[in-house]
């Protein structure tokens, strides 16, 4: 039988294949964790970040460049979407190469990047710690040891109608009950505004709103001990805002489609009179270009909380050193060099990105130049950083299903509640 | 895509040992370039993925420092035991159950409609060229893209709910509409595939033929029935199994359309594809594409043996 012996051959060819290239692949994940010595090795690098939007950290690069020829920094771009970023990075761990050096990661990667070592340790000495906002730098620490150094941050500001309230007489509120009142006498005058809308598809930005809502009534989703802490009276007053706020139609029902564009467009067309939202936010509503209906009627407020000013997520991002990179030295230095106040100030002068050194939100002129400043520095002082476990996505999944299904009425919040629980335990065991 | 190849006839067992041996070790010295290529790209990554199905990385935390354990486990069948009676049971059975109705639902209505285009486009008439080229188009965006168009017109303010009476449907949140969302979409997208092969098969059969019902008294209900289907059946089923097996693996609809994590629309690949890229977990995610792998061999399997789909086209007809 000729075939039978062609298929032999070729099975054995096929097998031989297997056999020979997973050798190669076990190899590879039984080498010794690399070194937490001295990070040594001067050099080229590259700075690995998503897509560059705000244009100025080319110039960044630049001036770094020209100061140290023998060390240049070259920046690879990739994908604008966070989870596209962190897949690219991932894979690059995973493959042990040195092609990424510095890598620019999400506040909630840290825990899972420094639980498989993709990243080193980092000497606390070194950096300016003490002068950044000490929310900022607890997002890069893991098992108590610093793995990234914060570059820029994030927190979510309530957005409300300024011109509304002020009609009405009112200040914008500190608390859900206040947000409420506000709706009530404010919305009978003004047909097609709705009271109030966050991030609301099933993707990350829930777990945002959900961590925020349980965090702003005093509540947490994992403790301090790293287990969950849904089974509280805060935990559910916190997914209750949530819920009630869509049943009662405060929260209109296509919010539950809403990611930050979405809202954005919405808020921006005056659909909306209170919206939680990032800073980015500020710029795009105010413009005077006529793409805005709200531009001039609009101000910014601390997120109110259940019984006085909520507590946001923290948003942002860390720098942190590959563990396969040669050059590490020359990432530490460039990490030093991006976090100094210089070029922080520079920063935020371009690209309004939050900034982590604490003393510049306070500075006259940048306030003049960003009036959300100050807001926004009360609103990442008081942030709760979201779960810092190593299964983020799995948790982030998990909180978004309960979240989901109960903003939707699919699912009672106190089963909502009970089940995260569950999961979120047999998660972080 | 339909290979024509003559037809042989059966050959006699070789008389003997030795008859071709010389022949034999030079053919297969000649092939072994192509049986090498074929082993990296087809076979290599179907039984690694086979094998990684059998492994769990390690989940363990060092409590002191927080690190993870390196390396990964062998487990046996634990990841398809888990598959149908473990904790993802409840997600991967819902899951398959998404991908089985998408299928049965999205490919019969393309069947229909694609008939009709086939059928409309092949009357001569003026501006024919045009509608040819109109009914193409959909099938020739890129399926991400097209998940995208339709995401904007199924958005809660979007041409959907503006043309539709009522209060408006958020169709890209989770539950029936969502799911019916992809359906359309799908159909939108892929419809004029089948339109195309059905043209290609409409083409072949003879004008005589027609004629000659039209003499025997023949009516159209009649004529489509008695001759056109029965000609284009072999077309056809070729049409049908190869959308069959496209909608099995169908991914970029319900991810870009309606988005992961959704109970009404995630499909067997978006969740194998969860499971590897974002959380990490290679071997469950094998494990799911092992099953599905699996599963659009069966069909194929049912298709060409049972209902005679000639893919090869090495029956008779073809020549």
């Amino acid at each position: 039988m000729i075939l039978s012996r062609r298929m032999a051959l070729v099975t054995a060819t096929a097998a031989a294949l297997v056999i020979g290239a997973s050798a190669c692949g076990s190899d590879a994940g039984s080498q010794p964790p690399p070194g937490q010595a001295a990070l040594e090795g001067v050099g080229p690098i590259t700075l690995v970040t998503g897509k560059d939007t705000s244009g100025n950290l080319q110039n960044q690069v630049d001036e770094w460049n020209s100061a140290h020829p023998e060390q240049k920094v070259t920046v690879i771009e990739l994908p604008e979407d966070a989870d596209a970023q962190r897949q690219q990075m991932v894979q690059n761990a995973r493959t042990q190469s040195d092609a990424y050096g510095v890598l620019n990661l999400d506040v909630v990667w840290t825990a899972e990047f420094a639980a498989n070592q993709w990243v080193v340790p980092l000497p606390e000495a070194d950096f300016p710690l003490g002068d950044l906002l000490p929310a900022t730098v607890e997002t890069g620490k893991y098992f108590k040891r610093l793995y990234a150094v914060p570059i820029t941050s994030d927190g979510g500001l309530l957005y409300y109608r300024k011109d509304l309230l002020d009609a009405a007489g009112l200040k914008p509120p500190t608390t859900w009950a206040e947000l409420e009142q506000a709706c009530a006498k404010v919305l009978p005058a003004s047909p097609g505004t709705a009271c109030y809308a966050g991030q609301f598809e099933k993707y990350e930005g829930l777990t945002v709103n959900f961590s925020e809502a349980v965090n702003s009534a005093g509540g947490t989703v994992i403790g301090d001990d790293g287990r969950p802490t849904l089974n509280t009276d805060a935990a559910r007053a916190g997914l209750r805002f949530l819920v009630d706020g869509v049943k009662s139609g405060e929260i209109p029902q296509k919010a539950r489609t809403f990611k930050e564009e979405e809202g954005r467009r919405a808020f921006q067309s005056g659909e909306l009179l209170f919206h939680r939202q990032w800073p980015y936010q500020y710029a795009k509503a105010g413009a005077t270009d006529g793409s805005s209906a709200v531009a001039g009627k609009f101000a910014v407020a601390p997120l109110p909380g259940a019984d006085g000013p909520g507590a946001s997520s923290l948003g942002g991002h860390n720098y942190a050193v590959s563990a396969y990179t040669k050059n590490k030295k020359t990432a530490v230095d460039f990490i030093k060099y991006s976090v100094s106040e210089e070029q922080q100030r520079k920063n935020l002068e371009k690209t309004s990105q939050a900034p982590t050194w604490a003393s510049l939100y306070d500075e006259a002129d940048l306030v003049a130049k960003f009036p959300y400043l100050t807001v926004l520095k009360k609103s990442i002082e008081n942030a709760v950083k979201r779960p810092a476990v190593v299964k983020y996505q799995e948790v982030s999944r998990a909180i978004q299903e309960a979240a989901y299904g109960a903003m939707s009425g699919a699912t009672p919040p106190e089963d909502a509640l009970k089940a995260l629980q569950d999961k979120l335990e047999s998660l972080t065991q | 895509m339909v290979t024509i190849a003559p037809v042989e006839p059966e050959r006699p067992e070789p008389a003997g040992p030795g008859r071709r041996s010389g022949t034999g070790g030079l053919a297969a010295l000649l092939v072994s370039p192509t049986l090498l290529v074929l082993g990296l790209v087809v076979a290599y990554p179907i039984l690694s993925a086979v094998r990684l199905a059998f492994f769990q990385r390690d989940d363990g935390i060092d409590p002191e420092t927080g690190l993870r354990e390196q390396g990964d486990v062998f487990v046996g069948f634990d990841n398809f035991t888990d598959m149908f009676t473990g904790d993802t049971a409840e997600r991967f059975l819902n899951a398959l159950t998404n991908t089985t109705t998408f299928t049965l639902v999205a490919v019969s209505i393309e069947v229909v409609l694609g008939v009709l285009m086939a059928l409309l486009m092949h009357r001569a008439f003026r501006g024919r060229a045009l509608v040819r080229a109109a009914i193409l188009v959909p099938w020739a965006v890129p399926t991400a893209i097209a998940g995208l168009l339709w995401r904007w017109v199924f958005q809660a303010d979007g041409v959907a709910n503006d043309l539709l009476p009522g209060a408006p449907v958020l169709w890209t949140t989770d539950g029936a509409q969502a799911w019916l969302a992809v359906v359309i979409a799908d159909t939108w997208k892929t419809a004029p595939f089948i339109g195309l092969l059905v043209l290609a098969g409409l083409q072949v059969i003879s004008t005589e033929i027609y004629e000659a019902a039209r003499l025997d008294g023949a009516g159209p209900v009649r004529t489509f029935f008695s001759i056109t289907l029965p000609l284009v059946k072999p077309t056809l089923l070729v049409a049908v199994l190869f959308r069959v097996l496209d909608t099995l693996r169908m991914f970029d609809l319900p991810y870009t359309l309606i988005g992961p994590g959704k109970d009404a629309t995630d499909t067997v690949t978006v969740l194998a594809f969860e499971e590897a890229v974002k959380f990490g977990k290679y071997g469950p995610a094998s494990a799911y594409a092992v099953v599905l792998f699996l599963y659009v061999a069966a069909v194929a399997f049912v298709f060409v043996r049972l209902l005679g789909a000639d893919v090869f086209g090495t029956r008779k007809g073809s020549r």
